[in-house]
């Protein structure tokens, strides 16, 4: 459905632009729908780059971006409303999503004018609140108030909720829960799986490796903008090949078993010894849908 | 005992009125000990990090006593407060790699703290290259700008400068929350590896994540709405905890290998309640399963087993 191939992009940096960085380098991999698939990488592996690229809300320097065969980058107007209406994102800080002088309601009414000028309002609030109730939110307690009477969880249901609205396909999730508390996050986690379940794809970019394991069906882990390895999730974190991904696992912090030993250092060296090359290593199958990179 | 905290009361002074942030907190930390301080946002544990640090102008000290190795800390007189600041009690801030002076050398910067406390430079010269070694930074830092390191070279610049003088209490305010997983492996076995060779006597690192402070902290303090929820060794609060909060708060936490096809993991419904006008009696009654009539009193914190700590009726009966 969704199908990123051979994406890449660069970053001119430095006085007129005299420096580059590639942010994301050769990527390739798709979505289907019904299915989650996770994002993982450290802090500038270029996941939430690719995140934006799939929204279009940054340009690729290569590569392409396609949704049901058509090229995204070549869209315009309203080829590119009706990608939107496929295709939406959430992002991490809830409390900076909001306008905080709009209340609930007026930011589904901007939906409404946007996309469905024509909708009579019984049919618009009958939708409205299915939207609502998929996310787990009783209409009357949330479209009266302000963004500050709302939790973070309920404010990052809405925005789920929001985007359903569309009738997305794919939903692009760039580290929608960090910013909540652990009591609340597993629940926006589980809605995640029974969107999953409704057949919608998502793209669920994380840095936490257990957030991954739990939710998604694929698992893609980027190193510098590249993919180390990818596959079905319990391949990657069942039986992980390349050294990076050991690495961030024997670096997650368990609950019932603590941190051993110093391997995990050796490792890193390792594998920057290995990139210090700035090629990108090929992805060679491992395995049966479990790909890794060598070199 | 390196700290002792005595029904310490700690409020924001608001237009709304008093925020009970901290509402009548007791603990201590035995010399050598590691505790950790979880909780949700909001919860008070940051504040009762700062209130050992310093009050700011927001923060109104309403009651209870600290002592640090026996003296009292004078936490509502800002400038008495200041002859335990760095020396005995210490912070490294949740943004470490903004704590330093961007205008300064790192050299210099260090020269100008101690130079405050009335310590020379050069007495503490050549622990202070001892230790930058031991984080695996060159000597050479301290003749650069801070603008120069990288986030994880700054981080550990401050941890270095924060325990100089070798304080009897270290306060961690959040400072693995912002890292990568392989960084904040190092900086947690970094902070463990200065306890055990005395840079520190105790510290408290306060985070919202209890999987960290299984791998590092002795024991672990659970907060809840401005009050202790449950505090007990490390091991007990994972393995057997007691208090409701905590059970639930440990049960929603996805771990490496459970997927959510698998084992539905469920979080805990509703919100913490306002602090500016707390309901009386047990705060977490609302959220709590085990909710009867006498949660409408509060709950003492009680010891149920050596060194362990609840403050929940139906455990305590």
């Amino acid at each position: 459905m969704l199908r990123l191939d051979h994406v890449t992009k660069t970053y001119r940096t430095g006085s007129f632009g005299s420096k580059r960085i590639t942010a994301v380098n050769d990527v390739t991999f798709d979505v289907e729908p019904g299915q989650v698939l996770s994002l993982i990488g450290e802090s500038g592996s270029g996941k939430t780059t690719i995140g934006r690229m799939i929204l279009r809300l940054t340009p690729l320097s290569a590569g392409t971006i396609s949704f049901d065969g058509t090229d995204v980058s070549t869209l315009r107007r309203h080829g590119l409303k009706d990608y939107y209406r496929g295709v939406q994102g959430v992002f991490q800080d809830p409390f900076s999503s909001y306008n905080p002088i709009f209340r609930i309601d007026r930011i589904f009414s901007m939906i409404r004018s946007g996309y469905f000028p024509h909708e009579d309002g019984r049919a618009w609030r009958s939708k409205l609140d299915a939207s609502l109730e998929a996310v787990g939110l009783t209409p009357g307690d949330v479209l009266g108030k302000f963004p500050h009477q709302l939790s973070g969880g309920q404010l990052q249901r809405l925005l789920v909720a929001r985007a359903l609205l569309l009738e997305i396909r794919i939903l692009v999730a760039d580290e929608i829960i960090s910013m909540l508390d652990a009591s609340t996050r597993i629940d926006v986690l589980n809605l995640l799986g029974d969107l999953k379940a409704r057949g919608l794809g998502i793209v669920f970019i994380t840095h936490d490796l257990s957030l991954g394991n739990y939710i998604s069906d694929r698992t893609v882990i980027l190193r510098r903008g590249a993919i180390v390895e990818m596959g079905a999730t319990e391949k990657v974190f069942g039986d992980p090949r390349h050294p990076y991904t050991k690495m961030l696992l024997a670096s997650v912090p368990h609950l019932h078993e603590r941190w051993s030993g110093d391997a995990v250092e050796r490792h890193s060296q390792a594998a920057d010894d290995a990139d210090a090359s700035g090629k990108v290593a090929e992805l060679v199958e491992v395995a049966d849908d479990h790909l890794a990179a060598v070199g | 005992m390196a700290l002792a905290v005595d029904d310490l009361k700690v409020y924001y002074r608001t237009l709304a009125g008093d925020v009970r942030a901290l509402d009548g907190v007791t603990f201590s930390i035995a010399d050598g000990e590691i505790m950790g301080l979880a909780g949700e946002s909001g919860c008070g544990k940051s504040t009762l990090g700062k209130s050992l640090i310093r009050l700011d102008t927001r923060m109104r000290y309403v009651g209870g006593s600290i002592t640090v190795d026996g003296d009292e800390l004078p936490i509502w007189d800002d400038e008495r407060a200041n002859d335990f600041r760095f020396r005995r009690v210490s912070i490294v801030p949740q943004y470490a790699m903004s704590a330093l002076n961007p205008t300064r050398k790192i050299g210099r910067m260090i020269e100008e703290v101690l130079k405050s406390r009335g310590v020379a430079f050069e007495q503490v010269e050549p622990e202070l290259h001892r230790r930058l070694e031991l984080v695996g930074l060159p000597e050479s830092v301290l003749g650069l700008f801070p603008i120069e390191l990288s986030g994880g070279m700054k981080q550990r610049t401050v941890m270095v400068l924060s325990t100089l003088l070798d304080p009897s209490v270290l306060i961690a305010d959040e400072i693995t929350s912002a890292l990568d997983v392989s960084t904040q492996k190092a900086v947690a076995e970094m902070l463990v590896e200065f306890r055990n060779r005395g840079f520190v006597k105790s510290m408290i690192v306060i985070t919202h994540d209890l999987s960290v402070l299984y791998q590092m902290a002795d024991s672990i303090l659970v907060m809840y709405a401005g009050k202790l929820a449950e505090k007990a060794p490390s091991d007990t609060i994972i393995s057997s905890p007691r208090h409701p909060y905590t059970k639930m708060l440990i049960s929603s936490l996805p771990e490496v290998g459970v997927r959510f096809a698998e084992k539905r993991l469920t979080g805990i419904a509703g919100r913490p309640p306002s602090l500016l006008d707390p309901p009386p009696g047990c705060r977490f009654r609302d959220r709590c399963p085990l909710a009867s009539e006498r949660c409408l009193e509060e709950p003492p914190f009680v010891e149920i087993a050596e060194g362990h700590q609840v403050a929940c009726w139906e455990v305590a009966a």
